[in-house]
């Protein structure tokens, strides 16, 4: 009774289709891409959400609860979640602790005067496929029997990410390479500026927490004019009328709201890990450019 | 060192005239309003009206984000009505207008900081309390403009009865019926020049160009009209003063203005004729407050 020996090993083995593998992720972009590889056999639950900062995350009691009940733990690593040591101790998690990032060569940043590691190695779409090949291995690792769909999934992924990045150096490609200059207050694209060529600077002067003087828009309004930069994108904590009064001094645009370490809520324009890297890459290039 | 240090900045940054500009012409029109309320021993009452304007504004953010008009009609709107509350509580009870003017500017407080907090973040909040007077685009410019030629020409309608009234107040009782109405239209002006200043130096220091020019004044000369002239000089003086204070030593624009005023101020206690020392070692005649 061969068909009912194949018949039993299929009920026994059905459980691991049914009952997906429930799996967290520290933060929006790692959640989709483990959403991207693991398709309906992985649950996936995201302790930062959508356009939140994860640097400095608070953990809420039903993030504990979703780490505790799940079977694989997807982190950024490189220093990114600080938090997140003390938060796995504390909900008692045992399961697999899968560091995302590993084997990417790390860049060093300079953060409020201290160099640290720079925990951003998302922004380089070849350290993407880095983070895909280590979520296949670690899901394939604890369920075997799905390694096949795995693998597909992630290969399939795979290519579209390498597509994409022939699409942004495409995009950059179309700016004299002089003008590859943005000046912005997000400090995540290192990884970024180094795989497509693309300089990001800090703006002199002004701060996302102090209140400005006349002698830091000053410096940002020399800086603008002596680097010739006609991108300026600053992040949303800072006055939007003052941003206006410099644009309006120096002739340059002001490029919308970049995605960096989170994704947008859904249908903004972001809401997966390729379509930040096309969101962001639409805005930066005409910036550039200045149109 | 050559002299263009005192203009150069200036002369390069467009965003610093427009400072200037801003801050002289608020200095102008708020100053002859504070004289009055000192004269009416009514100074404090300037910073309770700065808090009242808070929920409009709030209401004017939450309709339509940092824009100028719906916050500062808002703030207008709010302000107003809690110095005509105030003023009909004080005139129907026994109570006196600085208490129920307490009452009123406290509640309306902090119906703002709810309405504020309902949408997005606090910074947004630090936005509407602090204002910039390095972002004044053209809008809050001409805001600014409005503000200060409406106040000249409501000061002057009413300054026969507002400075009868000053001077003595039972006297102007008894032949006239215009005080209450000048007094409500001068809470008018108050309301309006701390609404245009809280686009620049944002509603906790917009009070500051209003009070502190013409108290240090006081120090100097005795008669109303002195004092609002030699106020508004004040007013421009720490205006220029503060900017530059921002440009060349990096502080931030709006409370370097309100500081160079006090220190105006404190400079005035010393050393002018009817200051804390002068007044003691110059044969005085007498003083007045």
């Amino acid at each position: 009774m061969h068909w009912l020996a194949l018949l039993i090993s299929l009920l026994l083995s059905s459980p691991a289709i049914g009952a997906p593998i429930q799996a967290v992720a520290s933060f929006s972009i790692l959640g989709d891409m483990v959403k991207a590889i693991g398709g309906d056999r992985v649950e996936v639950t995201t302790i930062v959400g959508a356009n939140a900062d994860t640097h400095v995350y608070e953990p809420k009691p039903s993030d504990a609860a979703a780490v505790a009940r799940a079977q694989i733990f997807f982190v950024n690593g490189l220093g990114f979640e600080g938090w997140m040591d003390r938060f796995v101790q504390a909900t008692g998690y045992r399961g697999p602790l899968v560091i995302a990032s590993q084997g990417v060569t790390p860049r060093d940043f300079v953060d409020d005067g201290v160099t640290v590691t720079d925990p951003h190695a998302w922004q380089s779409l070849s350290n993407g496929l880095i983070y895909v090949r280590n979520i296949r291995t670690a899901l394939c690792r604890i369920a075997p029997s799905s390694c096949g769909a795995f693998t597909a999934s992630a290969q399939d992924y795979s290519e579209q990410i390498l597509a994409l990045d022939v699409e942004v150096r495409a995009a950059v490609a179309t700016v004299p390479p002089a003008e590859r200059k943005v000046i912005t207050t997000h400090d995540a694209f290192g990884y970024f500026g180094a795989a497509y060529g693309v300089s990001f600077l800090a703006p002199e002067g002004i701060s996302t927490d102090a209140e400005p003087s006349a002698a830091g828009v000053a410096r940002l309004i020399e800086q603008i004019r002596s680097t010739g930069v006609k991108a300026l994108f600053i992040e949303n904590m800072t006055d939007p009328r003052l941003i206006e009064q410099i644009a309006n001094e120096t002739g340059i645009t002001v490029g919308g709201e970049l995605y960096a370490d989170a994704l947008s809520f859904p249908g903004r324009g972001a809401g997966s890990y390729l379509e930040m890297f096309r969101h962001n890459i639409g805005l930066l290039v005409p910036a550039m450019k200045g149109d | 060192m050559s002299l263009d240090v005192l203009w150069a900045p200036f002369v390069e940054f467009a965003f610093l005239r427009r400072a200037l500009v801003g801050a002289v012409i608020l200095a102008l029109s708020a100053a002859p309003v504070g004289a009055f309320l000192m004269f009416r021993r009514m100074s404090l009452a300037g910073d309770a009206m700065s808090h009242a304007i808070l929920p409009g504004a709030a209401v004017g953010f939450l309709l339509s984000g940092l824009a100028i008009l719906p916050m500062t009609l808002g703030g207008f709107v709010a302000g107003l009505a809690v110095a005509l509350l105030a003023g009909a509580v004080s005139r129907l009870t026994a109570q006196r207008e600085d208490t129920s003017l307490a009452a009123f500017y406290l509640i309306s407080l902090a119906l703002g900081v709810l309405l504020v907090s309902l949408k997005g973040s606090n910074v947004d909040l630090m936005h509407v309390l602090f204002g910039t007077v390095l972002a004044l685009n053209d809008d809050a410019l001409i805001l600014i403009g409005l503000v200060a030629s409406i106040s000249f020409v409501g000061l002057a309608l009413i300054w026969r009865p507002l400075y009868a009234e000053c001077l003595d107040p039972i006297f102007l009782r008894s032949v006239s019926r215009s005080g209450p109405v000048a007094h409500f239209i001068f809470l008018g002006l108050v309301v309006l020049n701390l609404v245009g200043g809280f686009q620049a130096l944002g509603t906790l220091l917009a009070v500051g160009l209003m009070m502190l020019p013409a108290a240090a004044a006081r120090f100097w000369v005795r008669r109303l009209e002195a004092v609002i002239g030699l106020g508004m000089a004040f007013g421009v003086l720490s205006a220029y003063l503060g900017l530059m204070a921002s440009y060349y030593l990096g502080a931030a624009s709006g409370p370097a203005i309100i500081l160079v005023a006090g220190i105006i101020y404190v400079l005035s206690l010393i050393g002018a004729p009817r200051g804390a020392i002068l007044s003691r070692v110059l044969p005085a005649r007498h003083r007045v407050a």
